[in-house]
C-alpha cells in the first residue's frame, strides 16, 4: 500500500508526519532543528528520500539542511546566498528606496529530474539554484535585475519570493511569485523574465493595475495543464488560462477573497481549494469558523468544507505555503494553521481530521506520496 | 595554543558538539583567528556567527570573556591573556532578545 509523508515547517522546528494510504493513523517525528524557524521543507521528486529544509533564525541566520533518508538524519550543507552583482534598491514600505539584503530562504523547489538540483526563493526577493545537492548556490540574477526591480516592495512578511512553479511541458519555463511584486515568467531557464500581472487589480498601490507591485500570496497549477494558473492574491482569487498572460477574477461566492494558500486537486484540474481569511488586518477566518472552500469548476462557484474543522471560536491563520495535496485516490488535502494544527482530508475535502493539534505555528506543509 | 570556547545551545547542536570546545588556534589569538579555526573545523557554523563575505559579526551575536563584552573589539585585536592561557573561555552568546 502507498504511504504518505507530510513535511511540516513551523516557527520552532520541523516535523515529519507519516501514515499509510488510509491516512488515519499517523506517526510524528520531531521537532527537528528545535527552536529554529523552518520556513519550508520539500522532497525531491527524483529521489523522495532526499529532502531539503530551510532553517533560519534572527540570531544565527540561514542554514540549509539535507536528508538522504527521508528525514531520519540530516546534514547541514551550503548556506551562502550571495547576490550576483550590484544589488541596488527596492521600495521600502513607505515607498523610499531600500537596499537589497538577504534575509532567509522562503521556498525550496527541487527539480523533478535531478535530486541535486534545487531552486530557492529568498527574501529579499531573488531566485537561487544549486546543482550540487545544496553545497553551493548561485543566483539567477536576471529576475532581481529586471528593470522593474526598483518598484518592488515588501509585504507584511518581507519582500519574499515564495512560489516557484516549474512547467513540466515547456523546458525552461518557470513561474515565480513575489510579495509584493507579482508573478514573473521565464521561458529560457531563468535568464530573462517578464511580469505576468495583466488583469490584477490592487488598491494598495498608486496605480491599481500597474505592471508590478501586486501582493500575490500564492499561485498553483495542475501538472497536466500548466497553462492554467490559479492565484490567491492579497485580496482576490484569480485564474489565468494563458500561462499568466492575463488573469480574471474567480472569487465568486467566497465569503471573503482574502487569504494565503491555494492548491489544486491531484486528479481534477478544475478542483481548487482556498482558505478564506476575514481581512488583511484581521488574519483569522470569518465568524470564528475554519472553512476550506472548494470549487469544482475552477471558480467562480465555491462550496464550504466544514466537516471535522472547528466551527466556533477559531481564530487561526493558514499561511501561503501551508497547504498541500497527495496523489492517492481519493486525493488527500492537507493544511496547517498558526495555531499548530495540521489537518488532513483523505477524501478531497469532504471531511477533515487533525493529525496533530499543538505544534508551534505552522509555516509550511508539503506532502510526499510514496510507494 | 588551545583555547576554551563556549557556543550557544543552537550552535552546539548545529556543530554536533556538547559542552565546551577545546580549540587549537595557530598564530595571533584574535576573534578572526578563532572564528577562522572554528569554521574550518565545523563548516556548518559558517555564516551563523559572522557574515561569510564581510566577516561582520551578526547583529544578535556577542562575544564575552573575562566578564567583558568584546563584541565591539576589532576582529584582529588580541584576545585577553586569560583566554590564550585557557584560564577563561571565550563565550559566543546569542543576544538576549526573547524569541
Amino acid at each position: 500500500m502507498s504511504r504518505v509523508r507530510a513535511l511540516v515547517g513551523t516557527r520552532k522546528g520541523a516535523f515529519v508526519l507519516s501514515a499509510d494510504g488510509r491516512r488515519d493513523r499517523w506517526e510524528v517525528s520531531g521537532p527537528h532543528f528545535g527552536g529554529w524557524e523552518i520556513y519550508h521543507l520539500k522532497g525531491s521528486p527524483a529521489n523522495p528520500e532526499r529532502l531539503y529544509a530551510s532553517q533560519s533564525s534572527s540570531w544565527f541566520g540561514q542554514v540549509i539542511q539535507r536528508s538522504n533518508d527521508g528525514g531520519k538524519s540530516w546534514e547541514a550543507v551550503g548556506n551562502k546566498f550571495a547576490y550576483d552583482g550590484p544589488t541596488g534598491t527596492h521600495q521600502w514600505y513607505d515607498g523610499t528606496p531600500h537596499p537589497w539584503q538577504f534575509a532567509r530562504v522562503w521556498h525550496l523547489e527541487p527539480s523533478p529530474a535531478d535530486a541535486d538540483t534545487v531552486y530557492a526563493g529568498v527574501e529579499d526577493a531573488a531566485l537561487f539554484r544549486t546543482t550540487d545537492g545544496g553545497h553551493t548556490w548561485q543566483e539567477l540574477p536576471g529576475l532581481r535585475t529586471h528593470e522593474s526591480g526598483h518598484l518592488w516592495q515588501p509585504g507584511a512578511g518581507g519582500m519574499c519570493l515564495h512560489t516557484i512553479l516549474l512547467d513540466p511541458s515547456h523546458a525552461g519555463r518557470m513561474f515565480i511569485a513575489i510579495s509584493a511584486a507579482g508573478v514573473f515568467r521565464t521561458d529560457d531557464g531563468g535568464k530573462t523574465w517578464r511580469p505576468m500581472n495583466r488583469g490584477l487589480r490592487s488598491e494598495q498601490i498608486p496605480n491599481p493595475t500597474a505592471e508590478v507591485g501586486h501582493c500575490v500570496h500564492r499561485i498553483a497549477m495542475h501538472r497536466s495543464r500548466p497553462g492554467v494558473l490559479f492565484m490567491q492574491k492579497h485580496w482576490d482569487v484569480m485564474r489565468s488560462d494563458d500561462a499568466g498572460e492575463s488573469w480574471r477574477e474567480i472569487s465568486g461566492n467566497l465569503p471573503t477573497d482574502f487569504g494565503f494558500p491555494i492548491d489544486v486537486h491531484a486528479h481534477e484540474p478544475e478542483t481548487i481549494y482556498v482558505v478564506p481569511i476575514k481581512s488583511d488586518s484581521e488574519h483569522y477566518p470569518p465568524d470564528g469558523k475554519l472553512r476550506v472552500y472548494r470549487s469544482r469548476d475552477g471558480g467562480p462557484e465555491w462550496e464550504p468544507l466544514t466537516q471535522g474543522l472547528p466551527q466556533r471560536n477559531c481564530y487561526v491563520n493558514v499561511l501561503r505555503d501551508a497547504m498541500a495535496v497527495d496523489t492517492l485516490d481519493p486525493c488527500g488535502i492537507y493544511f496547517g494553521t498558526t495555531g499548530g494544527q495540521v489537518f488532513v482530508s483523505p477524501n478531497g475535502g469532504d471531511s477533515w481530521m487533525p493529525i496533530v493539534e499543538h505544534l508551534p505555528a505552522v509555516v509550511s506543509v508539503e506532502v510526499q506520496t510514496l510507494p | 595554543m588551545t583555547i576554551r570556547l563556549v557556543l550557544p545551545a543552537h550552535l552546539r547542536t548545529l556543530a554536533r558538539v556538547s559542552g565546551e570546545i577545546k580549540l587549537p588556534v595557530d598564530g595571533p589569538l584574535t576573534q578572526r583567528s578563532v572564528l577562522d579555526t572554528l569554521e574550518a573545523r565545523y563548516p556548518a557554523l559558517r555564516g551563523t556567527i559572522r557574515d561569510q563575505d564581510t566577516g561582520q559579526r551578526r547583529a544578535f551575536v556577542r562575544f564575552f570573556a573575562c566578564e567583558q563584552d568584546l563584541s565591539h573589539e576589532a576582529p584582529d585585536a588580541p584576545l585577553p591573556d586569560a583566554v590564550a592561557s585557557g584560564a577563561e573561555p571565550l563565550l559566543v552568546v546569542g543576544a538576549m532578545a526573547g524569541g
